[in-house]
């Protein structure tokens, strides 16, 4: 992020565009993730206010199958570590090391739509089935959306990573540090998301 | 609309912009620039609001329908209600005069983000004219700007859906907005300014992002799930399908009571900066004034169900929020009386800009003295939905917000163009504002009280004497915006020159040049650790002060 303001006003200088406070980006996109979690705590409450205020027919009550979302739990989590990985590998300027844990990251983040996919085929239902069933796909499908996001992050991440010829270096890390917390957020929302929508 | 270019064309960072009056329609980074953009952009939407309106008063001169088909009205309230709450108050009482004052009061030359600053605004425009133009395809939407299903399920969905986009994409600028208040206020001051030596209005600004940042995502939150609705046939709303739509309002009303603070608490700083540099005192209880501010954000937030008093919720959540919600009535007294004491005593020059906030304090004190009372379970039962709430929120909202906003384009005139304005035609301004607003919306809390309800185009004709008496008010109202316009254009090119500070101000944005280089300040950015400072430093604004607050 740039500003047009030279710190000082010397007109015999070359001014070009500088910045003149310190970078404040990650503070912005925590921010943003904070509103982008209200978004998700507005879907919490309005799932756990149909649950208790709207029974479901008999016939809508489903058994859902636990291994899969225990299986995607288990990627996110890793994928996260993955990425964290990535970071100190960035910080100790091994772009390769940092470029193999970048792609061992979106090859989780992949993994996971993957089996969200798989998920969603062997469903016993459809998006308008009945209130569970939309908005059981809302959550997850609004979760997935994030992913999608994050995975493609992780792999434009990956590519100006490289070295020579990438961006992003030890000396610019904002890229990665953006979007490493962007992916921890994604990993926090999927695994309070498992806990209400699987396990409650 | 043309202002004087500030900055002589030597300056290197001048080349990154256009200058003069094309960089208004340009991707600028400034945020003077951005400021002015949500003004005027704000302005235009409030001359097409403010003419819909005339056509719902125009309609309701006489008690049947026959200014317009009853469809058309309910489109007509609809853009209405929606162009005003979001095009035009939040905008400008938050976009723009935050993005013009923000900056000088933190002593920085820009915004934390300018790039997303820009984007922010640049999001209004096409969203404004979406939802317009969606009168013109198949008719707009028609239920309110609550949008409640199942009645936004069942209307036409095309109107609804666009609708719903323009409002994400309002509510998307609303967050870009809040996210670099929040930044630019707690990150972006200067060293050795204190956060309890800022402008009251950097506190409004940080309350009111801070509410913008939580609640209207889950607007749009909700928002999607409508439209998912309207468009895939989901149910989650649609109690047919065994969908609930009491989480809906819990939902819709989680960010739509915020709002009105995001209209109004705003207001209230912009009223905190006006009133001591005409009274030529200290601003009364600053530390009063910051606690109540940040007690309002967080008592906003827990309030939202008093507006579905009649939704069929439970004895509790009644009783708990008719109780939070009369808390709120504690801060905003608090609020209400430091004005007058800053006022008590004062040498008040009764200019446009001083009449206009001690309008905005008369107005403010009745529409929430209806507030409290609404907030009462057994009285809100008997009037809600009729036009008793409909005078309740435009006392809110246009005897607060709107007054200030007028007030504020009065006080910072001088600085955004360089030239004054003229005091008589302002004068008359307010006169006509203020007899026509009360003219208008008085008399709607005694249509309330005997049963006539909002949103609907036809009345018992028992009714049609007050519905008279409101029109003229609303005529009243629509001709006062002619001297003003007047005014501002004239003044624009032949206004008398005001020089850096006219109104012998202390707060930064009164220590540079009017209007500002883009740099803001020639050189190192002066540093107020008392801005309101009056009455002992007056001779010199420009002297060191003791730091030492005096609020007596």
């Amino acid at each position: 992020m740039t500003t047009i303001a030279p710190v000082e006003q010397s007109p015999e200088k070359e001014v070009t565009q500088i910045e003149d406070h310190a970078d404040f980006r990650l503070f912005g996109l925590a921010a943003f993730l904070v509103a982008d979690g209200m978004t998700f705590a507005g879907f919490f409450a309005a799932y756990l206010t149909f649950k208790a205020v709207n029974p479901l027919l008999p016939d809508a009550i489903y058994e859902l199958e636990l291994p899969l979302p225990t299986l995607n739990t288990v990627l996110l989590l890793v994928s996260s570590a993955t990425f964290h990985r990535a970071g100190q590998a960035l910080r100790k300027d091994n772009a390769m090391l940092c470029q193999r844990w970048l792609l061992i990251t979106a090859g989780l983040g992949l993994a996971f739509l993957a089996s969200q996919m798989v998920e969603y085929f062997t469903l016993p239902f459809g998006l308008t089935d009945n209130l569970y069933a939309s908005t059981f796909y809302a959550l997850t499908g609004f979760h997935g959306l994030h992913v999608t996001l994050g995975a493609l992050m992780i792999l434009i991440v990956w590519w100006q990573s490289r070295s020579p010829g990438g961006r992003i270096t030890s000396k610019n890390q904002f890229p990665l540090e953006a979007a490493e917390l962007y992916w921890h957020f994604v990993d926090g929302i999927w695994v309070i998301l498992f806990i209400i929508l699987y396990l409650l | 609309m043309i202002f004087a270019n500030p900055s002589s064309p030597e300056k290197t960072s001048e080349r990154l912009q256009p200058t003069g009056w094309l960089r208004y329609f340009s991707f600028s980074l400034d945020h003077k620039v951005i400021g002015l953009q949500y003004l005027i952009c704000g302005f235009i939407f409030y001359l097409i609001g403010g003419s819909l309106a005339s056509a719902i008063r125009v309609e309701l001169t006489s008690p049947i329908s026959d200014f317009m088909a009853r469809d058309v009205y309910n489109q007509v309230l609809t853009l209405h209600g929606t162009i005003m709450i979001f095009l035009w108050i939040v905008p400008v009482v938050n976009g723009a005069f935050g993005n013009y004052l923000i900056p000088f009061y933190v002593g920085a030359r820009d915004m934390a983000f300018p790039r997303l600053n820009a984007v922010a605004f640049w999001l209004i425009p096409p969203a404004g004219l979406m939802l317009i133009s969606s009168y013109f395809i198949t008719g707009a939407a028609e239920s309110g700007w609550t949008a409640y299903p199942p009645l936004s399920i069942t209307t036409p969905a095309t109107g609804q859906i666009i609708w719903i986009i323009s409002v994400l994409l309002l509510g998307g600028s609303s967050i870009f907005g809040g996210i670099n208040f929040i930044a630019t206020i707690l990150k972006l001051r200067q060293p050795g300014l204190k956060l309890m030596q800022l402008p009251m209005y950097c506190w409004a600004m940080l309350g009111t992002s801070i509410l913008v940042v939580l609640s209207t995502p889950v607007l749009a939150g909700t928002l999607i799930l409508l439209s998912f609705d309207i468009v895939a046939h989901t149910g989650f709303f649609n109690p047919s399908m065994g969908g609930n739509v009491i989480v809906y309002q819990h939902l819709f009303w989680f960010y739509s009571h915020p709002a009105v603070y995001i209209m109004v608490l705003p207001a209230f700083g912009l009223v905190s900066e006006i009133l001591p540099v005409h009274c030529r005192k200290p601003l009364f209880g600053y530390t009063t004034m910051v606690y109540s501010i940040m007690a309002i954000v967080g008592l906003g937030l827990v309030v939202w169900a008093h507006h579905m008093f009649t939704s069929g919720t439970p004895p509790w959540m009644r009783l708990f929020f008719t109780i939070a919600t009369s808390f709120i009535a504690v801060p905003t007294g608090i609020k209400f009386f430091n004005w007058v004491a800053t006022l008590w005593g004062g040498k008040i020059s009764l200019n446009s800009a001083v009449l206009f906030s001690c309008g905005f304090i008369i107005n403010f004190v009745l529409g929430g003295i209806t507030g409290v009372a609404l907030a009462q379970v057994p009285f809100d039962v008997h009037v809600h939905d009729t036009y008793f709430v409909v005078a309740h929120f435009h006392y809110i909202v246009y005897g607060g917000s709107v007054f200030v906003i007028f007030s504020s384009i009065y006080h910072w005139y001088p600085k955004f163009t360089g030239r004054m304005l003229n005091e008589n035609i302002g004068r008359l301004h307010f006169v006509l504002t203020f007899i026509g607003f009360n003219l208008c919306f008085a008399p709607q809390h005694w249509l309330g009280l005997n049963g006539m309800p909002r949103r609907v185009a036809e009345y018992d004709p028992q009714f049609t004497f007050v519905n008279q008496l409101s029109s003229a008010g609303a005529l009243l109202m629509a001709l006062s915006t002619l001297p003003f316009l007047w005014n501002v254009i004239n003044s624009a090119m032949n206004g008398p020159i005001a020089g850096d500070n006219p109104w012998r101000a202390l707060t930064p944005e009164w220590l540079t040049s009017s209007p500002p280089p883009v740099e803001n300040w020639e050189g190192k950015a002066p540093l107020v650790n008392e801005p309101y400072g009056y009455g002992r430093s007056t001779k010199n604004p420009k002297s060191p002060n003791d730091g030492e607050r005096d609020t007596k």
